[in-house]
C-alpha cells in the first residue's frame, strides 16, 4: 500500500509541477489542481497509513491518526476555493488581454525577426 | 487565559461581517462603520500592547483545550508589536481609502477588514496549521484588495500573485507534514521541545521540512529569487491597498523570527541555527538587487516597491545574524521602514493625482499643483527610507550596522547597506528633482482635488517616522526586552504548562 500510495503522490506531484510551468492559464490551473490533489494525499500519509484502525489512543495497538485527517478537511476546502478564485482569475485575463497566455501576451515570436530578416533582405 | 488576546480577530471579523451584508448600504454609513472598526482594532492592540509590556507570555486556548492539544493564540512583546504597527498603518490606509479609493467596488471595506483579521491571526497564533490558515486567510483578501480598483493594468500581476501563492501555500503544506510526521505536533511550543530530541533519519525530514517553510516564508517575504512578482503587482495596486501590503512583506520576516528563532534556534541540537547560513548572503542580495531595481525604476510607485525590496533584505540581513542585538536593531528598523514605504506609497498617489496625464512617471511634466507640501512630503519620506538623519530611517540602520560583531559578516554587511543606502539616496534624488524641479510650461488637464483626508493620512503616516525619533529611547528598549524575550525559548515552552480554566478547582 505505501508503495501504490508514494507513487500517486509522486505522480500527482510531478505532473502538476510539469503543468504549472506551461504558458497557458488553462494548463497552470490543472497544474495548480494535481498539485493540490498531491498535497493532500501527502499530508494525509503523515499520520501513517492504516486501514480500520480506531482514532482513539489506548483503544488497540494500532490506531489511526485523526489530526491530518483535520488538516486535510482544512487544506480540501481552502484549495478549492482558491481554485475556484484562479479560475476567475484567468478567465479575466482572457477577457482583457484578449489571449490566455500567463503574461497577457506571448513574448516576441522568432517568427517576427525572421519577418525582418526578410524585410531587410529584401 | 486571557480573553483579551482574540479582540484583534473578533473585531475585524464582525466588522467584516456587518460590511458583507451592507453592500447596498449608503457609503458613507459604510465608511463610518468600517473607519469606527478599524479604529477598534487600534485600541485592542494598544491595550495588548500594554499587557505585553510586562514581559509575560499570555495565552488564549480555543475551546479551552490545553495546548499542545488545542490550538492557542500566544501574546508576547513580538506579537504584539507587530499588531500595532500593522493598526496603526492599517487606520491611515483606511482613512486614505475613503478619499474615493473605495468607490468601485461594494466589497472593498469588507477585503480591507478581513485582510487585518488574516494579519492579525498570523501575528498572535502559536500554530504552525494555524499559521498556515491565517496566511490563506490574508492572501485571499489580498488577491481581492490588488485587483480592485477598474481597469486592465492589474490582470496580469495578479495572477502572477495568486498562483505564486498558491504553490507556496502547496509547499507550506508538504513542509507541516513532513515536520508533523516525525514530531506528531504542530504547537510552536511543543515542536521547540521536541525536535532537539529528534535524532537518526528522522532528522533529514525535519530538516527538509524546515528549509521548505523558510521557502514559503521568502516567497511571503520576497527574498531575492522569489521576490520578482513584487514589484509589479505592488506598483500597480490602489494606494491604500499598495500601503497595507508594505504589512504583508514583514508577515514573511515575522514568521522567520518567530518559527526560525523558537523553533530552530541556538536550542534545537542537531538543527540549530538552520537555514541561517543561507538567510544572510541571500538577505544581502535582494539588499542589492533592490537598490538596482529602485535606480532603474521608471514610475515612483514602482521606486517605492523596490523601496520594499530594500527593506526586506536589510531586515532579514540583521536577523540572519542570529543575535539579540541583531534582532532588536531589525524591529527598530522594521517599525520605521513599514509605515515610511507606507506613507511614500500614499504620497506617490497624490503626486500622481496632481500631474495630469504623467501621473507617477518620473518623466518632465508641466508644473504639479500643491507642489510644496507634496514635495516636503516626499522629501521627509525619502530621507528616511534612504536613511539620512535626522529621521528615523538611519537610527534603524545606525543599529543594525552596531549590532554586527567584528568579523566577515560586519565587512560584508557594511559595504552593502552603506553603498546601498547611498545608491538609493540617489535613486530618489533623481526621482524628485525630475518629478518636482525640471518642469516645462503647459497646463494639466484631469488633475484632482487634494482631499483633507488624503492629504493628512499620508501625512500622518510620514510625519510617523518623526514620532519614532522623538520616541526613539522607550522604543529601542522595548524590541531589546523583545529580543532579549525571542531569544529565552524556555519561557515560551512554559506556556504548555498554563493551567486551563477549571482544572485548579
Amino acid at each position: 500500500m505505501e508503495l501504490i500510495f508514494a507513487l500517486v503522490i509522486g505522480s500527482l506531484t510531478a505532473s502538476g509541477v510539469y503543468l504549472l510551468l506551461r504558458a497557458r492559464t488553462f494548463p497552470v490551473v490543472m497544474g495548480l489542481t494535481l498539485l493540490s490533489y498531491g498535497v493532500n494525499l501527502f499530508l494525509f500519509a503523515s499520520g501513517r497509513l492504516s486501514t480500520g484502525q480506531q482514532p482513539i489512543i489506548g483503544s488497540t495497538d494500532l490506531y489511526a491518526d485523526p489530526l491530518p485527517q483535520a488538516l486535510v478537511l482544512t487544506a480540501i476546502v481552502i484549495g478549492f476555493a482558491m481554485t475556484a478564485f484562479v479560475v476567475v482569475l484567468s478567465l479575466r485575463n482572457l477577457a482583457d488581454n484578449e489571449d490566455d497566455h500567463v503574461d497577457g501576451c506571448p513574448p516576441e515570436q522568432p517568427a517576427d525577426s525572421t519577418q525582418e530578416q526578410e524585410e531587410t533582405g529584401k | 487565559m486571557n480573553h483579551w488576546l482574540i479582540a484583534p480577530i473578533v473585531i475585524p471579523l464582525l466588522g467584516g461581517i456587518v460590511q458583507t451584508f451592507m453592500g447596498y448600504a449608503p457609503i458613507s454609513l459604510r465608511r463610518t462603520l468600517a473607519l469606527a472598526t478599524t479604529v477598534l482594532i487600534v485600541v485592542s492592540s494598544l491595550i495588548l500592547l500594554s499587557l505585553a509590556n510586562d514581559g509575560s507570555y499570555r495565552i488564549y486556548a480555543f475551546g479551552n483545550w490545553q495546548p499542545p492539544f488545542g490550538i492557542v493564540l500566544v501574546l508576547d512583546r513580538l506579537s504584539a508589536l507587530m499588531l500595532v504597527m500593522t493598526s496603526v498603518l492599517a487606520v491611515f490606509a483606511h482613512l486614505f481609502s475613503l478619499g474615493g479609493a473605495d468607490e468601485g467596488n461594494r466589497q472593498f471595506h469588507t477585503l480591507f477588514l478581513f485582510q487585518l483579521m488574516g494579519l492579525n491571526i498570523a501575528f498572535l497564533t502559536g500554530d504552525l496549521f494555524n499559521l498556515f490558515v491565517a496566511f490563506e486567510v490574508l492572501l485571499i483578501a489580498s488577491y481581492g484588495l490588488l485587483m480592485h480598483g477598474g481597469g486592465t493594468l492589474r490582470t496580469v500581476p495578479g495572477l502572477h500573485y495568486v498562483v505564486l501563492n498558491l504553490v507556496g501555500s502547496a509547499i507550506f503544506l508538504i513542509a507541516v507534514g513532513m515536520i508533523y510526521s516525525v514530531t506528531g505536533t504542530l504547537n510552536m511550543a511543543d515542536l521547540a521541545v521536541k525536535i532537539p530530541q529528534v535524532t537518526g533519519e528522522s532528522l533529514n525530514l525535519v530538516q527538509a521540512g524546515a528549509m521548505m517553510l523558510l521557502v514559503v516564508f521568502a516567497l511571503k517575504a520576497a527574498l531575492l529569487p522569489l521576490c520578482f512578482w513584487l514589484p509589479k503587482a505592488y506598483a500597480r495596486a490602489t494606494a491604500p491597498v499598495a500601503a497595507l501590503f508594505a504589512v504583508m512583506t514583514k508577515v514573511g520576516v515575522y514568521a522567520i523570527i518567530r518559527v526560525y528563532v523558537l523553533i530552530f534556534g541556538e536550542n534545537a541540537g542537531d538543527l540549530a541555527n538552520l537555514g541561517m547560513d543561507w538567510l544572510f548572503p541571500l538577505a544581502l542580495i535582494t539588499l542589492a538587487m533592490g537598490v538596482i531595481g529602485a535606480l532603474g525604476a521608471s514610475s515612483l510607485k514602482t521606486l517605492i516597491a523596490w523601496q520594499v525590496i530594500i527593506s526586506v533584505g536589510t531586515l532579514l540581513a540583521a536577523v540572519a545574524l542570529g543575535t539579540e542585538k541583531g534582532l532588536s536593531a531589525a524591529l527598530f528598523y522594521l517599525l520605521s521602514t513599514t509605515w515610511t514605504v507606507a506613507g511614500l506609497f500614499l504620497v506617490a498617489e497624490l503626486i500622481s493625482n496632481q500631474r495630469g496625464s504623467a501621473g507617477d512617471r518620473i518623466i518632465t511634466a508641466p508644473k504639479m499643483r500643491h507642489r510644496t507640501l507634496l514635495s516636503v512630503l516626499f522629501m521627509l519620506g525619502a530621507v528616511a527610507a534612504a536613511g539620512l538623519p535626522p529621521l528615523s530611517g538611519f537610527f534603524g540602520k545606525v543599529l543594525i550596522l552596531k549590532s554586527v560583531e567584528p568579523g566577515p559578516h560586519m565587512a560584508w554587511l557594511w559595504a552593502v547597506l552603506l553603498m546601498g543606502s547611498f545608491l538609493s539616496l540617489i535613486a530618489y534624488s533623481r526621482a524628485g528633482s525630475i518629478v518636482f524641479w525640471r518642469t516645462v510650461d503647459g497646463h494639466l488637464e484631469k488633475t484632482e482635488p487634494l482631499k483633507g483626508t488624503v492629504s493628512v493620512s499620508a501625512g500622518a503616516l510620514i510625519a510617523l517616522t518623526v514620532v519614532i525619533v522623538l520616541l526613539a529611547g522607550p522604543l529601542n528598549e522595548y524590541t531589546d526586552a523583545t529580543a532579549a524575550q525571542l531569544f529565552d525559548t524556555a519561557a515560551y515552552t512554559d506556556i504548555l504548562q498554563t493551567p486551563m480554566i477549571g482544572e485548579d478547582d
